[in-house]
């Protein structure tokens, strides 16, 4: 006789979307590196310590391994997150095994704009959510992207299709059909209001709701949206 | 002064062909001087619409390449003064379209006194679309009461603020307008099509008119005769209060809602 034993769960695969910088390597002398990388980190950049980064060759089909694991030793004594290689039909998961990276593809993946401009010295050690505040005043249409380093307020319609991303808060004051990404690099405290919920999916430091799991009572409502700890709270705006 | 006007949609099968005839034979009717231009490249239809596929020597393509001057590739209309068309090819696909070359046929049929230069952009958003609409002044954004339409608009609309001419010099977005073809008020009641406040609310523009959907628009692409000289028609005179609105005339909507059934037909109707 067999007796049945009912394993308590260990793990739990959970979907999450994360921002990663991609660091674009151009060359790879190892003097150079070092005083371009630490003039950024020291010119700002704060995110840029914490953040993971995933290291791109700009020529990858005549890179030299050794260099290569000069450049890698160099970045990580700086301090860079490195977290992986990308990878490509020159770069396989091997070498990035051997300089001890994870490999992953880019291709898919979407570019936004990172290093707009370093922030003011005075606030080098704010974090980063200290960034300007993006202002939209026209419709965002389907397909177009608006990345702000900061809040991110619109005062037109966001269609379906169109995405917003924002290192802080997101305001619509108007419409939400499209996406909205508050905290995309990480704030918890980010937060959404919308003056109509009918997004296509709203998300707050990587924890996101698709249109379908929105609450009922709050679809098509003036709407604010928290996160509270891995719990989205949707609020009305009244 | 010479304005260019793109018809556009994204979507295809909405409209954009019926409307250039349209638009561009109501402009001429009025005296206006006015080329319709063909963009669909491989897919030739306005010369059908317009009636005028037997008389087609010299295309938009055999122009650019300078097989032709544009004086050979126009065809004048016979029943409306002040009216051209230059027909697409229909043996070439549209890589044949280069900007440089779109931009001398322009220039040429400015320097011919053209009032409005209406061009019929083929449906996607590839190069053709992105050709047709590269140089307009102002584009009427032609959609059906259809989700897929409507967000197919809503993209070509954001497509139209960052890759047009004026756009790239930075004077801004081109006036778009919108106009919503295949009407059914009907439908419409019945909660089977998008109502024409859904649609400006999704989108966002101006409306331009609201044709109905309506036989009278095939039989006129049957008959080679654009639908706006079908006066007595619901889509002709729709079309004609668009014209006049694109002219900048006040003058309200029509065709919005659906006839009452009389009491035979309440009677009657079937259910």
């Amino acid at each position: 006789m067999t007796v049945a034993f009912e394993e308590k769960a260990v793990l739990e695969f959970k979907g999450r979307m994360l921002m990663m910088t991609v660091l674009l390597l151009k060359d790879l002398d190892p003097n150079t590196l070092h005083r371009q990388v630490s003039q950024r980190l020291d010119d700002a950049a704060q995110w840029l310590r914490d953040a993971p980064v995933v290291v791109d060759l700009a020529h990858p089909e005549d890179v030299d391994q050794v260099a290569l694991m000069a450049a890698v030793d160099t970045l990580r004594g700086l301090g860079v997150n490195l977290v992986a290689l990308a990878r490509n039909e020159h770069l396989d998961s091997d070498t990035a095994a051997m300089l001890g990276l994870g490999s992953i593809s880019l291709a898919g993946g979407r570019d936004v704009p990172r290093s707009a401009e370093p922030a003011p010295a005075a606030q080098t050690d704010q974090p980063a959510e200290a960034g300007h505040t993006l202002v939209i005043d026209q419709p965002v249409r389907s397909g177009q992207q608006i990345y702000s380093r900061g809040d991110l307020i619109v005062l037109a319609p966001v269609s379906t299709g169109a995405e917003l991303l924002a290192e802080g808060h997101i305001h619509v004051y108007n419409t939400l059909r499209g996406r909205a990404l508050a905290g995309v690099r990480g704030d918890q405290n980010a937060r959404i209001f919308c003056q109509k919920l009918d997004a296509e999916l709203v998300s707050i430091a990587g924890h996101y709701r698709v249109a379908e799991d929105l609450p009922d009572q709050h679809r098509k409502q003036a709407v604010h949206i928290t996160l509270d700890g891995d719990a989205m709270r949707f609020a009305d705006l009244k | 002064m010479t304005k260019i006007v793109v018809v556009t949609s994204g979507k295809g099968g909405v409209g954009k062909t019926t409307t250039s005839a349209a638009l561009a034979t109501g402009l001429a009717q009025r005296g206006h001087k006015t080329t319709v231009i063909d963009f669909d490249v491989g897919l030739r239809n306005l010369d059908l619409i317009m009636g005028c596929e037997r008389r087609v020597v010299y295309d938009l393509v055999n122009v650019i390449n300078g097989d032709a001057n544009l004086k050979q590739g126009l065809i004048k209309d016979k029943r409306v003064e002040d009216l051209f068309i230059l027909p697409a090819s229909q043996t070439r696909d549209k890589d044949a379209l280069t900007l440089e070359g779109v931009e001398k046929v322009l220039e040429g049929l400015k320097d011919m006194g053209m009032e409005y230069i209406i061009c019929d952009s083929p449906a996607g958003i590839e190069k053709g679309a992105l050709t047709a609409a590269y140089f307009a002044d102002e584009a009427v954004v032609v959609t059906n009461p259809e989700v897929s339409s409507v967000r197919d608009s809503d993209r070509i609309l954001g497509i139209l603020s960052s890759k047009t001419r004026r756009a790239e010099l930075g004077e801004g977005d081109i006036p778009a307008s919108l106009l919503l073809t295949r009407y059914s008020p009907e439908r419409v009641e019945r909660g089977e099509m998008l109502s024409v406040e859904d649609v400006t609310d999704i989108l966002a523009i101006d409306l331009l008119g609201v044709i109905p959907e309506s036989q009278a628009v095939l039989n006129a692409s049957n008959s080679g005769a654009p639908v706006i000289l079908d006066g007595d028609s619901d889509a002709g005179k729709a079309y004609q209060d668009a014209v006049a609105r694109f002219l900048g005339e006040q003058r309200p909507h029509r065709f919005l809602t659906a006839n009452k059934k009389g009491l035979f037909g309440r009677l009657f109707g079937a259910q």
